[in-house]
């Protein structure tokens, strides 16, 4: 065979892979929302659910969901950014550095499963809190920080030596040169990392199965005192989430329109995981080109 | 020329030694520098122009594994004595390096980084500063309706320009550049050129250069370095035209380097 025949196969086969790819996701993504789409409705997206007759909605849920992403974040992305500074501008090689790495890498490898048990004894037992929304975070923090502080410390890694250079050089301390400089310029970075990380956080299931558990209490959306245990605010109440929700309506709901609703909550967290991705990359566009372009 | 040896020194390096790990890349230096005078630094690449050079407002202290002895004095003080403030020296000691480094912010922004750091707040000061040190750099008339626009947008010229108002406004006494024209066309080397002369009557200017014909247009004195050593430091006029050492004159008639 000669090379030419060679390199032309080959081009082939991976033209096919290419495609095949891109087969799946579509069929994977028209499935998903050729089913669950029709069951779009505002009252569905806002309603109770109900635990024997049809007619479900995924009000809670979605709040839920919503609310946990933003706790998951609120510790995530502070922690997160400040061990990626930490290994980008401090960390010297050797031990200790090793380890932490070694931590980070271990700590991204683990199923969420064993991340979800972990925060079982810690975060229901140990503490005393039971299954709450706070609980569900801190597990997903576990589980999102390895991420985050890898995407911050390559955005800050990337930003040039020069910049560096030249703030310290006009006497600007180390740390004023980080806030000031550094970080700025590795914002796009970081926050294309915290996006990709909400996406993912939104979709999770298992970690949350046995910290933030399965039901909701009823909610009065008029209470917005977060210390009342009505309040969808109050961190400390049981919070199903939607991805939850849709593995609970599947193995044991007992509602009619189970497969129906599974349907339409899939669908939801389909499109939001899309659209944190799209966001993410749109972000990364518009950052790139106003730290590039020479219009503001 | 400026080279009466009245002259005031401001800074007087003794005994400088410079190890990069266990590679030594100077070797016992001593020089003194003028003030308001301009002084280059020659030799061929990696002889230790540069790390000199930054030896002088302590930035090889960001190497890893840098390790240094001897002194610097600036204003009666060694700068690597215990307890010397490097904010202080840094800011009086101003840098430019080789390829123009404009912060990804406006023009505006660029100069006003440091003052701003330094304290200052008011925004009517801070347009004087700003404006002050466009001038000063010889780039306000060609940038001054778009102030607010993105550095980037510049040409690589006028970057360098902008690089050393931004050093300019945090009012150093010395500023030290490292090849800042070897990025340049001829047209921006030019303009760098007769910037620089027109600063020397306000600071003191310490300029490495790869090219002899502009170590001999723009300096009063020049100091020729090869292997980590001083070899020989003269008025400019004076070193190139009667070298004293045998390698300066090969290195200046172009026998190597
Ligand atoms: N950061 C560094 N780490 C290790 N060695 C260095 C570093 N910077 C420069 N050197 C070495 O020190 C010597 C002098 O380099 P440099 O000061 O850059 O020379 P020049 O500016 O005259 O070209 C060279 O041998 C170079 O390889
Ligand atoms: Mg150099």
């Amino acid at each position: 065979m000669t090379a030419k025949i060679v390199d032309r196969v080959m081009t082939a086969v991976f033209y096919l892979i290419a495609a095949l790819l891109v087969v799946l996701l579509v069929g994977l993504l028209g499935y998903i929302l050729a089913r669950g789409l029709p069951k779009l409705s505002w009252t569905f997206l806002t309603s109770p659910p109900q635990s024997l007759s049809a007619g479900s909605g995924i009000g809670p849920q979605l709040f839920n969901s919503i609310y946990m992403l933003f706790l998951t974040m609120l510790f995530t992305v502070p922690i997160g950014v400040g061990g990626g500074i930490y290994l980008a501008e401090y960390a010297r090689p050797g031990r200790l550095t090793d380890t932490i790495r070694a931590a980070i890498e271990v700590l991204s490898s683990l199923p969420s499963i064993v991340v979800g048990l972990f925060g079982l004894i810690v975060f229901v037992y140990y503490t005393g809190w039971g299954y709450t929304l706070m609980g569900g975070a801190l597990a997903l923090m576990l589980f999102n920080l390895p991420l985050m502080v890898r995407t911050s410390e390559e955005a800050i890694r990337a930003v040039p030596h020069e910049q560096r250079e030249a703030s310290l050089a006009l006497g600007v301390s180390r740390w004023r040169t980080i806030t000031d400089v550094v970080l700025p310029s590795a914002l796009p970075g970081i926050v294309t990392g915290a996006i990709l990380t909400a996406g993912r956080a939104f979709g999770e299931a298992a970690a949350l199965i046995f910290t933030a558990g399965m039901s909701t209490p009823r909610l009065d959306f008029h209470d917005w005192n977060p210390l009342s245990p009505t309040s969808p605010f109050n961190p400390f109440r049981p919070g199903e989430t939607l991805a939850v929700n849709i593995w609970k309506v599947n193995s044991e709901g007992l509602i009619p329109d189970a497969k129906e609703v599974s349907a339409g909550a899939s669908a939801v967290l389909v499109i939001a995981v899309l659209l944190f991705n799209l966001m993410a990359r749109f972000l990364a566009r518009v950052f790139y080109r106003r730290m590039t372009a020479a219009k503001l | 020329m400026t080279t009466e040896t009245k002259a005031k020194t401001v800074l007087s390096v003794r005994g400088l030694n410079l190890y990069y790990g266990r590679a030594q890349a100077l070797f016992d230096i001593s020089l003194d520098v003028r003030e308001r005078s301009v002084l280059a630094l020659i030799g061929p690449s990696g002889s230790g122009k540069s790390t000199f050079l930054r030896s002088l407002n302590r930035m090889n202290d960001l190497v890893k594994d840098v390790r240094i002895t001897g002194e610097v004095f600036w204003r009666g003080k060694n700068i690597y004595a215990p307890g010397v403030d490097l904010v202080e020296v840094r800011k009086k000691i101003g840098m430019v390096f080789q390829r123009p480094n404009p912060f990804p912010l406006s023009i505006y922004d660029n100069i006003a980084y440091g003052p701003r750091i330094h304290g200052i707040r008011d925004r009517r000061r801070l347009d004087e500063i700003v404006e002050r040190s466009l001038r000063a750099a010889a780039l306000w008339d060609e940038v001054k309706d778009r102030l607010h626009e993105s550095a980037l947008g510049l040409s690589g010229g006028q970057q360098q320009r902008l690089v050393i108002a931004r050093v300019l406004a945090v009012e150093p006494e010395i500023v030290l550049m490292d090849e800042p024209t070897s990025a340049l066309d001829p047209i921006s080397t030019a303009r760098i050129e007769a910037l620089i002369d027109e600063l020397r009557s306000r600071y003191t200017i310490v300029i490495v250069t790869h090219n002899m014909q502009q170590a001999a247009r723009i300096s009063d004195e020049t100091a020729f370095f090869l292997n980590g050593r001083l070899i020989e430091h003269a008025a400019t006029a004076e070193l190139f035209q009667r070298p004293k050492r045998k390698e300066t004159e090969d290195y200046i008639t172009g026998r190597f380097g």
